[in-house]
């Protein structure tokens, strides 16, 4: 880490609503993981507020970051992040070990949401027994599994094809149709397109925010 | 702190690579092992040479005369004085905190000329003049008949004890010993009863070759009159022998006219003392044994650490994503300190129990050879079973203590970006 510092978000004033689908758009460097690092209370902001559901996030030490993360925000990773040595059902069952929940009732509820994301059948693999998109249906489903305020996706498809792209954002859509809140970092402007809502940033600004007309992936299926 | 789920985990992380884990374990395996065997070594040979004080009671001391060395109350130096059999009542009266109070005499010893004749056959024995309380100083199995009693002593019989080399000498094979007649110096005895050292290493032919007779009998036959020539004295267990002594001398200083300070005159050989010495020495040999046993257990610990210190690295984005997932640093660091833990405390267990099984080894093989010179019955308490788990336990938390404030000190935002 270098110490120079760098100013790279610089004014970026928004909110989101309950029950949006948003995407952040930008060139690299345009500061969009960083928004999101900040939302997602992984990284903090130098300057300015941020609430969340009625709730100032300000201050944080690890403990409260770990516990606001636990019950409030579910990750999506471009790269999935799950953890190769534990099964499908128990990479779900994660989030849900931390907030202190007994076995079996961790157990049933990622067995839900497995099924939930179509892969029910899958639940006793690891995760180099399943494809790109299994593996990303699976961490959708882990971040699923606290039933947090809002979903946080960096790049969810990324690291897919086209094809298992649009599945995943059809899952996505779909989770949103459910009322939930999602915020999806992308330069894909296809996937942004199936999105409700554009935030466009450069250079740390917000250059552009309006909505657009939403394109379901299911058409593309 | 210690729940199923948490095991669970830990157990799938240390699964997660059989081989690494394996390696890691060994080192403190290893370190344990030579611990145990260290101090287990060291307490055979404690133990083997301590059974050369042929298991004499330890809290004991002989004392005898010598020609005194500075002249008193007229009288001259270089003058021989003895004990008599009087100064056995004065020392039972002035002295509650001696056990047993033998008076003793000798006949014959090393090399000495033929002095036992039963029929036609001779020996030369040792013979010695004793109470039924030497029994319990120096103990010895009765393997037929009796020991002296005190009946014998008041009666002043003529009866005896005999040793297995006195009944090899005497007697033919299968022959009735117990009843028969012996003649010592001229003087007809029954033997009453054979007996055999018990646990003696190196001085066993002597012991073999000993007779025991009642002490008033053997004042009588042999013309000893009141004469003492030594004493064996033990103290009750909390009266260390060492500290009695002093005053017992002066006793006998003061009862035989001697100079109060002439230190000469009363010889004698401190049991506890030579214990004490001989004990105070395999201490020094345990602390080695400690000494040199932690140092290699530390490596192994050492080992531990580093190796957390690399697992910690490796699952750099691991811990990233549990953090991401809603995972306190508290919970990371109990984690990775657990994890060290068990795998320094299991692999101790079977170091430990791997020891127990070369110890056993060596007991019975110990067992099928017969006994080996200044080596006995290698072996560990408890207690030191105990010591090595305490230092196990907190080596393990030492090992863990680094790698877990490492795994935390990255904010998550920077151990997610890590591939």
């Amino acid at each position: 880490m270098g110490s120079n510092s760098l100013h790279v978000l610089k004014g970026i004033n928004f909110d989101v609503k309950e029950g949006e689908l948003v995407s952040i758009m930008g060139s690299s460097g345009s500061g969009k993981s960083t928004l999101l690092n900040i939302l997602g209370m992984l990284d903090e902001a130098d300057e300015g507020s941020y609430v969340l559901d009625n709730v100032p996030i300000k201050n944080l030490n690890e403990k409260v970051a770990a516990k606001y993360r636990n019950e409030f925000l579910g990750f999506i990773f471009q790269s999935f992040n799950l953890i190769n040595y534990k099964t499908a059902v128990d990479n779900v069952a994660l989030p849900m070990y931390y907030k202190g929940m007994s076995r079996k009732e961790r157990v049933e509820k990622a067995h839900h949401y497995l099924e939930k994301v179509g892969l029910a059948d899958w639940s006793h693999h690891l995760p180099s027994e399943l494809s790109g998109g299994q593996k990303q249906r699976v961490a959708i489903a882990r971040a699923l599994a606290s039933e947090p305020k809002v979903l946080l996706a960096d790049e969810p498809t990324g690291a897919l094809d086209s094809k298992t792209s649009y599945e995943v954002m059809d899952l996505i859509q779909g989770i949103n149709d459910e009322g939930k809140t999602i915020l999806v970092v992308t330069h894909e402007d296809d996937i942004a397109q199936m999105t409700k809502r554009i935030v466009n940033l450069k250079d740390g600004i917000i250059i552009d925010d309006s909505l657009v007309e939403q394109v379901r992936a299911q058409q593309y299926v | 702190m210690f729940n199923k789920d948490r095991w669970n985990e830990i157990l799938e992380a240390l699964n997660a690579n059989k081989v690494r884990t394996f390696l890691t374990a060994f080192g403190v395996f290893w370190g344990i092992t030579i611990l145990v065997l260290l101090l287990a070594l060291t307490n055979g040979l404690r133990n083997g040479v301590t059974a050369d004080f042929g298991n004499f009671a330890t809290n004991s001391m002989f004392m005898w005369t010598r020609g005194t060395s500075k002249p008193y109350k007229g009288l001259p130096k270089s003058r021989f004085f003895r004990y008599k059999t009087d100064d056995v009542a004065a020392l039972r009266e002035e002295f509650p905190e001696l056990k047993y109070i033998s008076p003793r005499n000798q006949l014959g010893g090393f090399q000495g000329a033929n002095n036992v004749i039963r029929g036609t056959k001779t020996g030369a024995f040792e013979i010695y003049g004793d109470y039924p309380e030497f029994i319990k100083q120096k103990p010895m199995d009765i393997l037929e008949g009796r020991f002296l009693s005190y009946s014998d002593i008041n009666a002043k019989r003529k009866v005896c004890v005999i040793g297995p080399d006195v009944v090899a000498g005497l007697y033919d094979k299968n022959e009735e010993v117990i009843g028969s007649h012996i003649k010592i110096n001229g003087v007809n005895f029954m033997v009453i009863g054979t007996f055999k050292m018990s646990n003696s290493q190196g001085d066993s032919e002597e012991e073999a070759n000993t007779i025991f007779i009642p002490f008033t009998t053997f004042s009588l036959a042999f013309n000893y009159g009141d004469r003492v020539s030594w004493f064996a004295l033990t103290a009750h267990d909390n009266f260390p022998i060492t500290s009695v002594k002093e005053r017992i001398f002066n006793l006998m200083r003061t009862r035989h006219t001697v100079h109060p300070e002439d230190e000469r005159a009363i010889g004698h050989f401190d049991l506890s003392e030579e214990f004490g010495r001989i004990n105070g020495l395999f201490d020094i040999l345990s602390i080695v044994g400690y000494f040199v046993g932690i140092l290699i257990l530390a490596s192994g610990v050492i080992g531990i650490n580093n190796i957390m210190l690399i697992v910690v690295k490796e699952r750099t984005k691991e811990i990233g994503v549990r953090r991401a997932l809603g995972a306190t640093p508290w919970a990371i660091k109990g984690q990775i300190l657990q994890e060290s833990l068990i795998l320094t405390i299991l692999s101790g267990m079977v170091g430990v129990a791997f020891a127990a099984f070369v110890i056993w080894g060596m007991n019975s093989i110990l067992d099928s050879v017969g006994p080996v010179d200044n080596f006995a019955n290698p072996s560990v308490s408890m207690q030191v079973v105990f010591v090595a788990l305490t230092i196990l336990i907190l080596a393990g938390v030492l090992a863990g203590l680094i790698p877990a404030n490492r795994a935390t000190k990255m904010k998550p935002v920077d151990a997610l970006r890590i591939e």
